[in-house]
């Protein structure tokens, strides 16, 4: 997939029309998560009972493929225990080093259509940014 | 077609338009035949040697320097100390010139416009001596106006930091005038010309600029060699910024001399190499000629900002006029981040700069968190201007957006 086809087909969706982009009543965690050099500033917000990812949502700006690729990581994680979040979201930072396998790949969904950011350095952290959020709130639940 | 095009190697690949040339510019093959012939027929040590090929090499050096000081229009070869970019060149001033000279509850001048190169070393310097930092504010188009000149630039002042060109806006500034306010008060302006040199010709003594700086890359020399241009009696007084080999008269156990200006302030194995292709640069951009490049970039970005105008949902910051703009052009499209815009614009093979600029108080100033900047120079064509005008048109609708 090319890059234009990359937006069109998956990111533009996600961007103007995300589904997780407001804000919870009472979020059991919340953390801020931001790309200084390009301005993407999301606050990420998850409801977790007895270890279950019960619902999540996002507020904030930034770039289309930061945007997007947060809306589709709670599309994949609402529903899943903390472990198997953070599984998913190992997966997807591999990903896009170009580390993971096609079944791997295959297992995030429409998240792996972000997976030719591994070849633009430059928009990698933009895809992260989410991501590598949500692996701090719950690492940080942890100890 | 741009007759000087063919000169530069990685512009005949006619598929990519190069609008980048802010961060740095494409390379002439004179340029880089230069800096090969110093390494295959003179290459040694230069200052040190006492045979044949290090006194090459030294003469080369040397006059790079008397090159740069022409160009400049300094009065001696001894006010150019070569530097490895406008960066070193302005963290040398900081450094040595700002904490011999700032003390407590001095005031040093900065333009909100300028590049954090221009901005870092300042509150380096504030922080240290206890002064104070004041920014001139521009209006929106990025012109200071006198009354904001002569109400912060004071008695207090001690420097005033400023670009002639800033590499957001591309707005020349008056900086004879702001040079006298200065004088006037007693305090030394420091000029960025990072973006001004590679456009117009410039004249330190004319602008009575006190230091002046510049980066050799911009102009379309090699990364790695900068300039500092700075008056003598300023540069004579000043103490060294790095020490070590080169710099010296004389060492015993515990003490050093210094050496004359301008070795004073380049201490260790300079960057002959480098010096030669900035001299090489040099004598090119003066075979194009200023008129030329002034004339060639002013009509291609009157080109591009009215084709941008055209164009629903684009926002150009900066000057309306032209020739206020120095082949800048900074500009926004509603509800795209300056990112996926130059992304997409990349897939086209268009190469433009996308983000903050290093220039973040200025964008604060202007109230957006990024922009894209396309800059042109002389060797761009209208061909690439409307080749770019018609991507741009296309970026709402690949980034989904109804047309
Ligand atoms: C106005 C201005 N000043 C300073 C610099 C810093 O130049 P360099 O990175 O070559 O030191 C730049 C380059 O981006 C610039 O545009």
């Amino acid at each position: 997939m090319d890059l234009k086809e990359m937006y069109r087909e998956i990111v533009n969706e996600h961007n103007l029309h995300p589904t997780h982009k407001h804000a919870l009543d009472n979020p059991t965690l919340e953390l801020r998560g931001v790309n200084p050099s390009c301005g993407d500033d999301i606050t990420l917000q998850l409801m977790v009972e007895n270890d279950m990812i019960t619902d999540g949502a996002y507020v904030g700006q930034g770039c289309a493929i930061s945007q997007a690729s947060a809306d589709m990581m709670l599309d994949l994680v609402i529903g899943k225990s903390k472990d198997e979040a953070l599984k998913v979201a190992d997966i997807f930072m591999r990903m896009i080093k170009n580390e993971a396998s096609e079944e791997e790949i295959e297992s995030l969904d429409e998240a792996a259509a972000l997976q030719n950011i591994s070849h633009m350095p430059a928009r990698v952290k933009c895809a992260q940014l989410g991501w590598r959020t949500m692996d701090e709130i719950i690492k940080g639940t942890e100890n | 077609m741009n007759v000087f095009r063919q000169d530069f190697p990685i512009l005949k690949d006619p598929d990519y338009i190069y609008f980048d040339n802010a961060a740095t510019a494409q390379k002439p093959a004179c340029v880089m035949e230069a800096i090969s012939k110093f390494y295959e027929t003179e290459n040694a040590n230069p200052l040190r040697g006492l045979y044949k090929w290090s006194v090459m090499a030294t003469e080369s050096y040397e006059a790079a320097r008397e090159k740069v000081a022409n160009f400049l229009g300094a009065r001696k070869a001894s006010e150019i100390v070569f530097t490895r970019n406008a960066t070193e060149s302005l963290n040398l001033i900081a450094y040595s010139y700002g904490r011999a000279n700032v003390n407590e509850g001095d005031e040093i001048v900065v333009a909100v416009s300028e590049h954090h190169s221009n901005i870092l070393p300042w509150q380096m310097v504030a922080k240290e001596k206890n002064a104070k930092l004041v920014w001139l504010e521009c209006d929106e188009n990025g012109y200071y106006s006198d009354e904001e000149l002569n109400n912060k630039i004071t008695s207090k002042t001690r420097i005033v930091a400023i670009a002639q060109v800033s590499n957001v806006l591309g707005v020349p500034k008056p900086i004879k005038k702001i040079a006298d306010i200065a004088h006037s008060v007693g305090a030394v302006i420091v000029v960025d010309g990072a973006q001004s040199a590679p456009h117009m010709a410039v004249n330190v003594q004319a602008m009575d600029a006190d230091f002046f700086v510049f980066s050799g890359h911009k102009l379309m020399g090699p990364m790695g060699i900068g300039v500092l241009y700075g008056k003598h009696e300023l540069l004579n007084d000043m103490p060294p910024f790095l020490t070590g080999g080169e710099m010296i008269e004389y060492v015993t156990r515990e003490n050093a001399t210094y050496a004359e200006i301008p070795h004073k302030f380049e201490a260790g194995t300079v960057n002959a190499a480098d010096a030669v292709g900035l001299a090489a640069a040099i004598d090119y951009i003066k075979s194009v000629g200023f008129e030329y490049i002034t004339e060639t970039e002013k009509n291609l970005t009157a080109l591009l900002m009215e084709e941008m105008r055209a164009i629903p949902h684009v926002t150009v910051y900066g000057s309306p006029k032209a020739k206020d703009h120095c082949g800048i052009v900074t500009f926004n499209i509603d509800g795209c981040h300056p990112h996926d815009v130059s992304s997409i614009l990349d897939a086209d093979h268009i190469c433009i700069r996308a983000g903050h600029h290093c220039a973040q108080p200025l964008l604060q100033y202007m109230n957006v968190n990024a922009t894209c900047r396309a800059s042109m120079y002389f060797y761009n064509t209208e061909d690439e201007v409307h080749r770019f005008a018609k991507s741009l048109a296309k970026v709402r609708e690949e980034l989904g957006y109804g047309s």
